[in-house]
């Protein structure tokens, strides 16, 4: 059976900038998988190409086998804008049926995937209602689910959460894992690393056009930075830079009132170094544990300079 | 603090295209074209165009004929501009009346046989033949003008009659002249006429222009019938015109109006959402263009349901030309709101353009001021305007009661206006297909 998508090459740059410089990407069936990169990285431009809004200057895109554009392959793609694509004045139903037609949907198998698409969107109760009167969290689920109505099995998630409160984020979390457990594949655009990792399967991060890590959670920190964490010792000011020798003969670093040391194995080594501090009078006042995580990934990869 | 915020407002200002538009190009515009409909730049206003008809063929009517050829204020034509090579026509009562019912000429002045015989008469027992105006009731002050000049070219241009008429008049309240006096009277007779023959003459020559504003008390002397042969019966001469003039203009506003919406939609993503769905540009495209003309067709229909009820616009006896011209008309309204949008970046941007375009079309294709007042290089000029197309076409239905058949040129410009317009609009919308 082809692949959901497959991505092969892709280029395409505007003007004499490079947007996208030779992506290659899979999604498979059932899997989420998110699209993480800084501004102006390449992301949405991706996504445009393949939902047909953006055409390559080279490479290849197919959904479920079919060249992007075909009819076939709109009839299987949902894509979700990262705006509010919904008529204001209208009401939650309204604007349902608007985008069902627009996707094909007629009579009963209209009024069927309005239905469904309220209950999955928690909206019911809030039908009749203009979409002008919901909150920021009411028009995020609906702006989801205009995109869903037609049923399709690769959903384009382009930052689902922007803007919402905690409750309506938790929502919005079951509502993917629901189109996960479906079957549905989705590719989820997103800035905040936690919901990456809570939600997708694998995750690829874009820069400058490039993908330039792909692989599960575990898999990303795993290759960036071994099993390693950190120990940080906060001391006070006199304390840490009298030490600074001590310091580096264990492999740890100053930074302002602090200590930071690498850990590869924290049952041992965290009692090791502890023991050593008291031994030559360093003034611990507190201490702290950081496992690597998807952030240090990223900011590891991506660097710290500010973007676009 | 203060000139902060007058320097922050024109810093805003000098940004914002729009608001620059509005503020200096749409009055400079404005004023432009009103300045040109009512004259001011050389003082004066065009000369009427009238046709004129002579049955009597005397020397008299030949004599009176010619003045008004030569009158300043007038443009007299005597039968329809002949192909080369070929003998002159002539208008007769019937073709003269033809031509005022077409509107090809506000108004016609009929000479009508036996006016030689008795062109002046002083005195309430005068027995004298009348001229005949016929006259189109929409331009109400051309018939009015027409008479006063008549009066003016009989002054200049049969003076003996005039003398000659009042010696007899004179003779027959005094009780007869003297024949040293009748001598007298003769030979001034034809020195008066000898005068007007080298003014005449003059004027031809073009010497004697100018003098359109001669404003001597021999009003009336000629006596002429003025009949209005278009809108005789109606009630409210100008209420259909002004219903259609109207409406079109804000017809143009609301379909300008409609064809934003596909800006919100780029704006807001849902033109992203709409175009990644079934839907392709021209679907899209075709589907406003069709809600606009629909939604325009309703407004027209609705300013015309209010004009029969409370104005008398006699809508339902012209039900079916009504229907033609308004479909046609909200075709290309519709078709010209989806280009300005188009065109534009975003709703600012549209609202200025709107304001610009659609307020000087409205003045130069008659829906502020009718176009025959204006003078007819600016009324050709309205021609590239489909608001002048489009009042034409109702005012054939509503004001000159033609059939439905003879409104097809207007009809076909709109719908030719309405394909050009959408043509303009799906090439701009390519910008919002893919990149």
């Amino acid at each position: 059976m082809d692949a959901p998508l497959h991505v092969e090459s892709l280029v395409k740059s505007y003007g004499s900038r490079p947007a996208l410089a030779g992506v290659a990407l899979d999604v498979g069936k059932g899997e989420i998988v998110g699209l993480l990169g800084p501004n102006g990285a390449g992301k949405t431009t991706l996504i445009r190409c393949v939902v047909g809004r953006v055409v390559p200057n080279s490479g290849s895109i197919t959904i479920f086998g079919e060249p992007v554009g075909s009819a076939h392959a709109r009839a299987r793609i949902g894509y979700i804008p990262q705006e509010i694509a919904l008529y204001p004045r209208l009401t939650a139903e309204e604007n349902l049926a608007v985008f069902g037609r627009y996707a094909g949907l007629a009579g009963g198998a209209l009024a069927a995937a309005i239905r469904g698409c309220l209950d999955w969107a928690g909206l019911a109760e809030r039908s009749k209602e203009p979409v002008m009167g919901f909150s920021g969290g009411m028009r995020r689920r609906l702006n989801m689910a205009a995109g869903l109505l037609h049923g399709p099995r690769l959903i384009l998630l382009d930052e689902p959460t922007t803007g919402v409160d905690p409750q309506s984020r938790q929502r919005i979390y079951a509502m993917v894992e629901q189109l996960r457990a479906d079957g549905a594949s989705v590719i989820y655009t997103t800035h905040y690393m936690e919901e990456a990792e809570r939600l997708c399967d694998r995750i690829a991060i874009i820069d400058n056009g490039t993908i330039i890590a792909l692989g599960t959670r575990g898999e990303l920190v795993r290759q960036n930075f071994g099993s390693r964490g950190y120990l940080v010792l906060h001391c006070d000011g006199e304390s840490a830079s009298a030490h600074a020798d001590w310091a580096a003969a264990r492999g740890g670093t100053v930074n302002g009132a602090s200590f930071r040391f690498p850990v590869s194995d924290p049952a041992s080594e965290i009692a090791e170094i502890l023991q050593s501090a008291r031994a030559e009078a360093v003034q611990v006042r507190d201490l702290s544990f950081t496992a690597p995580n998807l952030e240090s990934v990223f900011l590891h990869l991506t660097g710290r300079g500010l973007r676009e | 603090m203060i000139l902060s915020i007058v320097r922050t407002g024109f810093m805003n200002l000098r940004r914002d295209r729009g608001a620059l538009t509005l503020s200096f190009i749409v009055p400079i515009a404005f004023f432009s074209i009103f300045a040109g409909i009512f004259g001011s730049r050389n003082g004066g206003t065009d000369p009427i165009r009238i046709a004129v008809v002579d049955e009597d063929r005397t020397e008299l009517s030949k004599r009176l004929v010619e003045a008004l050829q030569t009158e300043p204020g007038l443009k007299a034509e005597t039968g329809p501009t002949a192909t080369k090579g070929a003998p002159p026509r002539f208008y007769d009562s019937r073709t003269a009346e033809a031509a005022v019912r077409s509107g090809d000429f506000p108004v016609a002045v009929i000479i009508p046989k036996g006016f030689g015989d008795s062109p002046i008469q002083f005195g309430p027992s005068g027995k004298q033949t009348k001229l005949e105006i016929l006259n189109d009731s929409s331009d109400p002050i051309a018939a009015q003008v027409v008479y006063g000049l008549i009066q003016k070219s009989a002054m200049m241009s049969l003076p003996d009659a005039m003398a000659s008429e009042g010696a007899k008049y004179l003779d027959r309240i005094s009780g007869g002249l003297t024949s040293e006096q009748r001598t007298r009277v003769d030979q001034s007779m034809r020195d008066l006429r000898a005068y007007s023959e080298s003014r005449r003459d003059e004027a031809a020559a073009g010497k004697a222009a100018g003098s359109a504003s001669s404003k001597e008390g021999m009003t009336g002397l000629i006596s002429a019938e003025i009949r209005d042969v278009v809108g005789e019966n109606k009630k409210s001469p100008l209420v259909a015109f002004y219903a259609a003039g109207i409406g079109v203009m804000f017809l143009l506003f609301s379909a300008s109006a409609a064809g934003g919406a596909i800006l919100d939609e780029s704006e807001s993503g849902t033109l992203d959402r709409i175009l990644s769905s079934r839907v392709t540009m021209n679907t899209l495209l075709l589907g406003k263009l069709l809600y606009s003309a629909m939604l325009g067709f309703t407004q027209l229909t609705v300013m015309f349901l209010w004009g029969a009820l409370a104005f008398k616009v006699e809508l339902f006896r012209h039900l079916g030309g009504f229907i033609l011209m308004a479909s046609v008309t909200a075709l290309a309204s519709a078709g010209l709101g989806l280009a300005l949008a188009s065109a534009c970046k975003t709703r600012a941007q549209l609202g200025a353009l709107t304001t610009l375009v659609v307020l000087v079309m409205s003045a130069l294709g008659g829906s502020m001021v009718p176009r025959f007042i204006m003078p007819e290089l600016l009324q050709k000029i309205g021609l590239v305007t489909f608001n002048a197309w489009a009042l034409d076409g109702f005012t054939k239905i509503f004001w000159r009661e033609e059939p439905v058949t003879h409104v097809w040129p207007q009809v076909l410009v709109l719908i030719g206006a309405a394909t050009l317009f959408f043509a303009i609009a799906r090439r701009l919308a390519r910008r919002w297909e893919v990149a």
